[in-house]
């Protein structure tokens, strides 16, 4: 019997909303905040003024920068095995995408933290704060608020960038509609159903930064 | 003294504040060229002087937030001696134990945006220098009462006026109960209907004993609140004195050429 277009859209959302659920979110949720992490410490070695740490710092921006993260995932896929270090298709896409955030992100919270006036660290070292202590109430409080919307695209292209983690088996959105695809020739529409549930979520996102940045621009003088 | 920096009675021992022999260079300019100077508790000292005289590096140089090249600095029992010698780890040490000393209020009075009137005032007391919550709320509280700005712990800086901002920073930088306050040009920056309730509050603190070190172009405060006025040129202090003594009938040419121009800038 025949299969109808409207019954294979029927028979493909809910494949495809658990490889959101189960894939994509998770993925990109999981990169974002470990990368978010490896960033600040990135941007922290860059802002040392220690010139080996600098150094490492900006070799590492530079080689994930200048290379597609298609081959930072192969590399870590089918690389670390064969450095004896098998891994399993979901943790070596939460590795590829965590490095590459770092890498990106690092240099917006760069920028961020210098965004934040030279008087405002002085005020804290004369209220007796050393580095850390200035750092972690005063800077970092104040670059959340330039840093969210450079954030927000690197979130967003992330979602997309989950993509490739199809070619390396993880079963998210980009794979569930493939494999209904595959046998049923139908590639335009489930590339096309894929597209929208990717789009959605970045709505969703889109929409979460704008709750954002009212949050952080609360306490601002326009 | 009680502990908050304040001064009962007369004390004949040295003076709170001694520094003596300042350099420093910003590349070629050599910003300053030897300045000694000293500041009995209690005392107040008003620095004077053309823009690039150097007398707001003296004063950051009190509190370490600009390096001196040579010279050494002292504030009650913290004295520290610059030069090639002390670098890094050992010139951060030794610049907090400065700063541990002094509180100090900025011309843009780089209030912290984040934080309410309150928590700006009680962020150093509670952060660093761990004292009970309740108690620096307490305390925070009182020093805005103090500026007259109780009403408005709850706010944020940017609801603030200029004088009403300048008022909070004075009030945070009593909170960590300084030996000695130093104000960088406080009134620069604000209209001039909103410098009086600044210098209101200063003078207050001046007559609580408060030990204070000020640069300003402010000459009504000069005369009225200073203990002494140091005017400084080129990197030298060229005239010191009573304030009668200096912005009345000051010695040297290039005092009174400055005193001029401010009262006649045209």
């Amino acid at each position: 019997m025949e299969e109808s277009t409207w019954d294979l859209v029927r028979r493909s959302l809910l494949p495809l909303a658990q490889g959101m659920l189960e894939g994509t979110i998770p993925l990109t949720a999981l990169s974002f905040v470990f990368g978010l992490a490896l960033a600040l410490v990135v941007a922290l070695m860059r802002l040392s003024g220690v010139a080996p740490l600098v150094g490492v710092a900006r070799f590492f921006v530079s080689v994930i920068r200048g290379t597609p993260l298609l081959v930072q995932l192969f590399l870590i896929y089918y690389g670390l095995p064969s450095a004896g270090f098998p891994l399993d298709p979901f943790p070596s896409a939460v590795i590829a995408f965590s490095l590459n955030v770092g890498g990106y992100a690092s240099e917006v919270i760069r920028a961020a933290i210098l965004a934040v006036p030279k008087g405002q660290t002085e005020a804290a070292m004369t209220i007796g704060m050393g580095r850390a202590t200035t750092l972690r109430r005063i800077v970092l409080p104040q670059a959340a608020r330039v840093a969210v919307p450079p954030l927000s695209n690197t979130l967003i292209s992330l979602v997309k960038d989950t993509s490739l983690a199809s070619a390396v088996q993880v079963t998210e959105v980009l794979r569930a509609a493939s494999i209904i695809a595959g046998p049923t020739y139908e590639f335009f529409l489930l590339y096309g159903l894929a597209a929208v549930y990717y789009w959605v979520l970045c709505l969703v996102l889109s929409f979460a930064q704008t709750r954002a940045e009212a949050r952080l621009d609360r306490f601002v003088a326009k | 003294m009680d502990g908050n920096g304040r001064v009962d009675g007369n004390t004949a021992e040295a003076p709170l504040l001694e520094v003596r022999g300042l350099q420093k260079s910003f590349g070629d300019n050599h910003v300053l060229r030897g300045i000694d100077l000293e500041a009995p508790a209690g005392s107040v000292t008003v620095l004077i002087g053309p823009s690039g005289s150097g007398k707001t590096t003296v004063l950051r140089s009190l509190n370490a937030l600009e390096v001196p090249d040579a010279g050494t600095v002292r504030v009650g029992d913290v004295a520290v001696e610059f030069g090639p010698a002390l670098s890094g780890r050992a010139l951060a040490r030794a610049g907090a134990r400065l700063r541990a000393q002094s509180g100090m209020v900025f011309q843009s009075h780089n209030l912290f945006p984040h934080l309410t009137v309150l928590e700006n005032v009680t962020e150093g007391p509670v952060v660093v220098q761990r004292r009970p919550r309740e108690q620096a709320r307490t305390d925070g509280l009182a020093l805005l009462e103090r500026v007259g700005l109780r009403e408005k712990a709850d706010q944020h800086p940017f609801q603030l006026s200029g004088g009403q901002q300048q008022r909070v920073g004075i009030a945070r930088a009593l909170a960590v109960r300084p030996q000695i306050v130093l104000f960088d040009e406080p009134t620069s920056a604000l209209d001039p209907e909103l410098v009086g309730e600044v210098l209101a509050v200063m003078k207050d603190l001046a007559a609580e004993g408060w030990t204070m070190a000020v640069v300003t172009h402010e000459m009504r405060f000069a005369r009225q609140v200073a203990d002494q006025v140091l005017f400084l040129d080129g990197g030298v202090i060229v005239e010191r004195g009573t304030p009668s003594a200096v912005l009345e009938d000051p010695r040297e040419e290039r005092t009174r050429r400055f005193l001029q121009r401010l009262i006649d800038p045209l």
